[in-house]
């Protein structure tokens, strides 16, 4: 057993770009910047490393904290450190915040220098593909010719499949973890009763609420609030919080009484202390627009056909954002196209978020695959 | 040393196959027909333990049950589907026959054979058989549906396979040509629909 610890202080650093990106929708950005972290050492073959994509609320910091403020760990320290499945001792870890985000990249609540006020309503809907490119500019910067391995969890999952088809030839391995090859309309509803949350809050001001001083506080955090509900499964929620009582007996009023609701409110509220409402729009829409089958009329299988990678792909059982049949919806597809996957559904209790939490199956399967990717690459 | 019966499927594998190991515990066999027959293909395992023991072994293992059948997989999609040590622990042992022949051009089942000399005297004697190749005690076992080669192939009539070629070793690893149902412990049939 190998033994792991935190990787300690990390900076997150920012790259500049000139040209001009070409998005989905048709219109372009002229330039834009990308904060990141990285974590380990690039070797000298330039073959170990390893892209972190994240999910809707998540940033570039992956792992470790930031000096002087021990509080600060990243969202994925459980997976990623010394002697961690993505051992930061193998590989060169990149974490990237995605174009669009409210945490340094350039995002709806940037300065528009053509203004030189916040973008807001006017940034552009950007889309997954949108945040590969993105992402790959980022690797030229880097010198990574090609990762290891691009994975991620839930949205990120859907960047590391999209890598798989957009640069076929500069990835060894796509990790997918808790994916789903398109939005269901149940999913894309949540999403869009999220949204109402938040325009229709008045502090939102047609998405300009920056001018105002105010930020769609509310809605945020309702939003946050459903998209929690929608994270858990019903087991977790329940063996959690069960039906207790914050006093002793119901009070017949509206405060917070069940302890599910102060834990909602509870998130909801971080949620908006860190959150843009245009960042969480704007990921919200990414998430709709995936859809990869689309350009093949519907066929996953014949979208498939230019991936080249091995791929990874995981479930959990008791994840009904992204249920299990929809990652086997992915394996399938890949399958059809005899390309090398493995396939694991992980038992959990834990729904959605289990992608985020230690579980003793979970980590055997990706330190038996990442110690893979390693030996592969001489890692 | 190889295991007979590796042996023994390997001969029946045409080089670069495309090959599906129902039950593939720890990647063993697919490992062994990467490196003698440069197949292609995929195992599938239920145990957690021995997805990690496969995904080690560099084996493309897809984690899923059996017992709900290949309903994700096309007709004729692979050219061999195996079933090695598995059926006689298998609950629907008629419908992965079925379906092993719908999504594979060939079949090829090994099973320990419950005919075997040394099984029958330990039932004449009054106790449940163990052996090399059924190592468990009778209330721990998960073999459920144990045959011989005779019931066997009686069920291959039934659900209208055939039975294309049959190998029958003992213990020691050797062919058994004569009395194979009563000197053989392993049976490896190679069958179509």
């Amino acid at each position: 057993m190998k033994s792991s610890r935190s990787l300690g202080h990390v900076t997150p650093q920012r790259a500049h770009f000139d040209a001009p990106l070409q998005l989905a929708s048709g219109t372009t950005l002229a330039a834009f910047d990308l904060v990141y972290e990285t974590y380990g050492n690039l070797n000298a073959a330039r073959s170990n490393a390893i892209l972190i994509c994240h999910a809707l609320s998540g940033t570039h910091h992956v792992a470790g904290t930031y000096e002087g403020d021990p509080r600060s760990t990243g969202w994925w320290d459980n997976m990623v450190g010394p002697g961690k499945p993505v051992d930061t001792e193998r590989f060169f870890v990149v974490g990237v915040n995605n174009l669009g985000g409210c945490h340094g990249s350039t995002g709806p609540s940037s300065l528009d220098p053509a203004t030189g006020r916040p973008f807001g309503a006017r940034f552009p809907f950007v889309t997954v593909a949108d945040w590969v490119n993105a992402q790959a500019r980022l690797a030229d910067h880097l010198d990574i010719p090609r990762f290891a391995a691009v994975m991620g969890g839930s949205l990120g999952a859907m960047q590391a499949l999209q890598w798989s088809l957009s640069y076929p030839g500069r990835l060894g391995h796509a990790i997918v973890i808790a994916g789903a090859p398109s939005l269901s309309a149940q999913n894309i509803g949540f999403n869009e009763v999220a949204r109402q949350a938040i325009t229709t809050d008045p502090d939102f001001h047609g998405g300009d609420y920056y001018a105002h001083g105010v930020i769609p506080e509310r809605g945020l955090r309702l939003a946050r609030m459903l998209g929690h509900i929608t994270y858990l499964s019903d087991d977790a929620m329940m063996e959690k919080f069960g039906r207790e009582l914050l006093g002793e007996r119901p009070r017949f009023s509206l405060d917070v009484e069940f302890e599910i609701e102060s834990y909602l409110r509870h998130q909801g509220d971080k949620f908006a202390e860190r959150f843009d409402a245009n960042t969480y729009l704007i990921m919200t829409k990414a998430l709709d627009y995936f859809d990869p089958a689309a350009q093949a009329q519907g066929n996953l299988s014949a979208a498939l056909a230019a991936a080249r990678a091995k791929f990874l792909v995981l479930s959990f059982t008791t994840d009904w954002r992204f249920s299990p049949g929809r990652s086997r919806e992915i394996v399938k597809a890949l399958l059809d196209n005899s390309l090398s996957v493995s396939y694991a559904e992980i038992e959990s209790t834990q729904g959605h978020d289990a992608f985020l939490m230690e579980n003793e199956d979970y980590f055997a399967v990706m330190n038996a695959y990442l110690e893979r990717v390693a030996r592969e690459v001489g890692a | 040393m190889i295991r007979a019966d590796l042996a023994a499927i390997a001969h029946w594998i045409s080089p670069g196959a495309n090959v599906l190991d129902l039950g593939c515990g720890d990647g063993q066999l697919l490992t062994y027909l990467q490196q003698a027959k440069q197949v292609s293909g995929y195992g599938i395992e239920i145990e957690p333990e021995r997805v990690v023991a496969s995904i080690r072994n560099g084996v493309n293992v897809l984690q899923m049950n059996l017992e709900t059948g290949l309903s994700g997989f096309d007709d004729h999609s692979f050219d061999t589907v195996i079933l090695s040590q598995t059926l006689q622990a298998m609950r629907q042992t008629e419908a992965i026959l079925r379906d092993m022949l719908r999504v594979g051009r060939e079949g090829i089942v090994t099973f320990p054979n419950f005919g075997y000399w040394k099984n029958r005297v330990q039932v004449l004697t009054g106790t449940m058989p163990k052996s090399e190749a059924m190592p468990y005690e009778w209330y721990d076992t998960p073999n459920i549906h144990l045959c011989t080669l005779a019931d066997f192939e009686g069920l291959c009539r039934t659900i209208g396979a055939r039975v294309i070629e049959r190998i029958v070793i003992s213990p020691e690893g050797r062919r058994v040509n004569a009395f194979p149902n009563l000197l053989g412990s392993l049976a490896i049939y190679r069958i179509r629909a």
